[in-house]
């Protein structure tokens, strides 16, 4: 399997198996590897349970990113192929959902203590809906920064069914004075000093009817790594706030000052939400909606195309809400721009499909693809630039021969 | 759990419930124990070897220091503040006396 924009190579270990006569491994036992195309980007194939074949970017606690070509075809991203990313390495790995219960308290009228029976009970709501890592395609960033070096499969586009946030937050009673919402997950620091992962929403998003506590994703239970049994869907928003293994929500009369609200995940307080590249922003607010972005998902970088014949290609678009107003693609770097066919409106939170027929020339061309969102948002033809490396929604370019 | 421990328990259950004709019962998500695959990354040999896999393996694999950016710009002081960071922000307990070792031995092997 050749992935899009990445080499894929048997390690010199599994070839030299092979070539000793021992018994062929299974795939699974292939110590495959990938590079992602930047400076020390090269990365292991790992499995996990539960999982296919994933980018490992690193072990402990597990991030996995999704191979790109997952997305070629799949509107919806398989759970399977779903990205995973934690904070911090004590992670819940023994869960039994009959047990399992979800906290709300802090200024409420009448805290309550919801299982997961209690949950599956209540009317149910269905969102289709992009979760994308803050720091999705970091490893891009020029100049480098520190962090999860991501390529592009930091995101993936799911069906969730849960209950909304509001609903629950009423069964309990928001107190007058309420300003934010907190929440926490079963996932926690191995030192004791490490703040623990909570996030917040002030408290009109958290009622807003949309933000949700999701048990199923693409119809079944979410896998483990995803959050089981309950996490937070926060459609248009980054995943910093999609917390996992969701039992603790706490309705506060304050604005939260937890470090991974007042310290980490902030953007700098401007219009582009960017800086000089190596400068740092004055002022800073914390990372809020996704940016409008757009991908070819069919033909990769570096792919050899017929000249003269008619190629399709195929990609997705997605923003922080406002849904998909036009994709266009240049076949020519960027001179002209021609519009390209949407696909079915999964709704303003979803990946959305676009193909557009191309004829070229012999020769080497480049293809780009630029969204725009019904809010007017348009993807930047050169790179924003932040210090922790969030929000990269450049125009994405890619490299093909025809012959 | 096992995943064949797991899977036999259900069909025995699956079973007693067709046998007893005990009525309908809710079905709820099964109970999951993961196994994470065995970590393969390992620091690279270098100075102060010892002391880095003393400070650091508590909270997180090697590979968040094999995954950073590369070159002439990503040495001491980049290591500096990334060690800084994991004291001042994640509250990793470093002893003063071994910031130094670390930070060769990152700024060196990496």
């Amino acid at each position: 399997m050749i992935d899009r924009r990445s080499l894929i190579k048997h390690s010199g270990a599994a070839i030299a198996a092979l070539g000793a006569g021992m018994a062929a491994p299974s795939l699974r036992a292939f110590a495959a590897a990938v590079a992602l195309p930047f400076e020390n980007g090269e990365r292991p194939l790992v499995k996990y349970p539960q999982k296919r074949p994933m980018i490992g970017l690193t072990s402990r606690p597990p991030q996995l990113e999704t191979p790109f070509s997952a997305f070629n075809g799949n509107v919806i991203t398989p759970n399977d192929a779903f990205f995973v990313r934690y904070h911090l390495a004590d992670i819940p790995l023994s869960i039994d959902p009959d047990t399992f219960s979800v906290e709300v308290k802090g200024k409420v009228n009448k805290p309550i203590k919801l299982s997961l029976a209690n949950i599956k009970r209540m009317p149910a709501v269905d969102i289709v809906a992009v979760n994308q890592c803050s720091g999705n395609s970091r490893g891009f960033f020029n100049p480098r920064v520190a962090g999860g070096q991501s390529g592009n499969g930091a995101m993936g586009n799911a069906r969730w069914r849960g209950v909304p946030l509001k609903a629950v937050l009423d069964a309990a009673g928001v107190q007058g004075g309420a300003r934010q919402v907190t929440f926490n997950g079963m996932d926690g620091p191995v030192a004791d000093k490490t703040p623990d992962f909570v996030k917040a929403l002030d408290i009109d998003h958290a009622r807003d009817g949309e933000v949700m506590l999701a048990y199923a994703m693409n119809g079944t239970d979410l896998p483990l790594l995803n959050g089981f049994p309950l996490r937070l869907v926060v459609p248009g928003y980054y995943g910093t706030y999609w917390v996992k293994h969701l039992n603790e929500i706490t309705v506060i009369d304050d604005v939260f000052d937890g470090f991974w609200m007042k310290t980490a995940y902030r953007i700098p307080d401007n219009a582009c939400n960017c800086v000089e590249p190596g400068t740092a922003p004055k002022t800073t607010i914390p990372i809020n909606r996704l940016k409008v972005r757009s991908f070819i998902t069919n033909v990769a970088d570096g792919a050899k195309l017929k000249a003269g014949a008619q190629t399709t290609l195929k990609g997705i678009a997605f923003d922080g809400g406002k849904g998909i107003k036009d994709v266009a693609v240049s076949t020519d770097q960027g001179k002209t721009w021609a519009q390209a066919k949407l696909g079915a409106d999964l709704g303003k939170y979803s990946f959305r499909e676009w193909q557009m027929p191309v004829r070229l020339a012999a020769g080497a061309h480049e293809l780009k693809v630029r969204a725009t969102s019904n809010g007017g948002e348009v993807q930047p033809m050169e790179p924003l630039w932040n210090p922790a490396g969030y929000l990269r929604n450049v125009v994405e370019t890619v490299r093909v021969t025809a012959a | 759990m096992k995943r064949s421990t797991l899977v036999a328990l259900t069909g025995f259950a699956g079973l007693m419930v067709g046998v007893c004709s005990s009525g309908l019962v809710e079905v709820s998500a099964k109970p999951i124990s993961y196994k994470l695959p065995n970590e393969t990354a390992a620091f690279k040999p270098g100075p102060n070897l010892e002391t880095v896999q003393n400070n650091c393996t508590a909270c997180h694999s090697a590979d968040y220091v094999q995954t950073q950016p590369r070159g002439a710009k990503f040495k001491e002081d980049f290591w500096r503040a990334e060690v800084t960071k994991m004291i001042k922000v994640y509250g990793a307990p470093i002893d003063e006396a071994d910031v130094g070792k670390i930070v060769d031995y990152l700024a060196q092997t990496y």
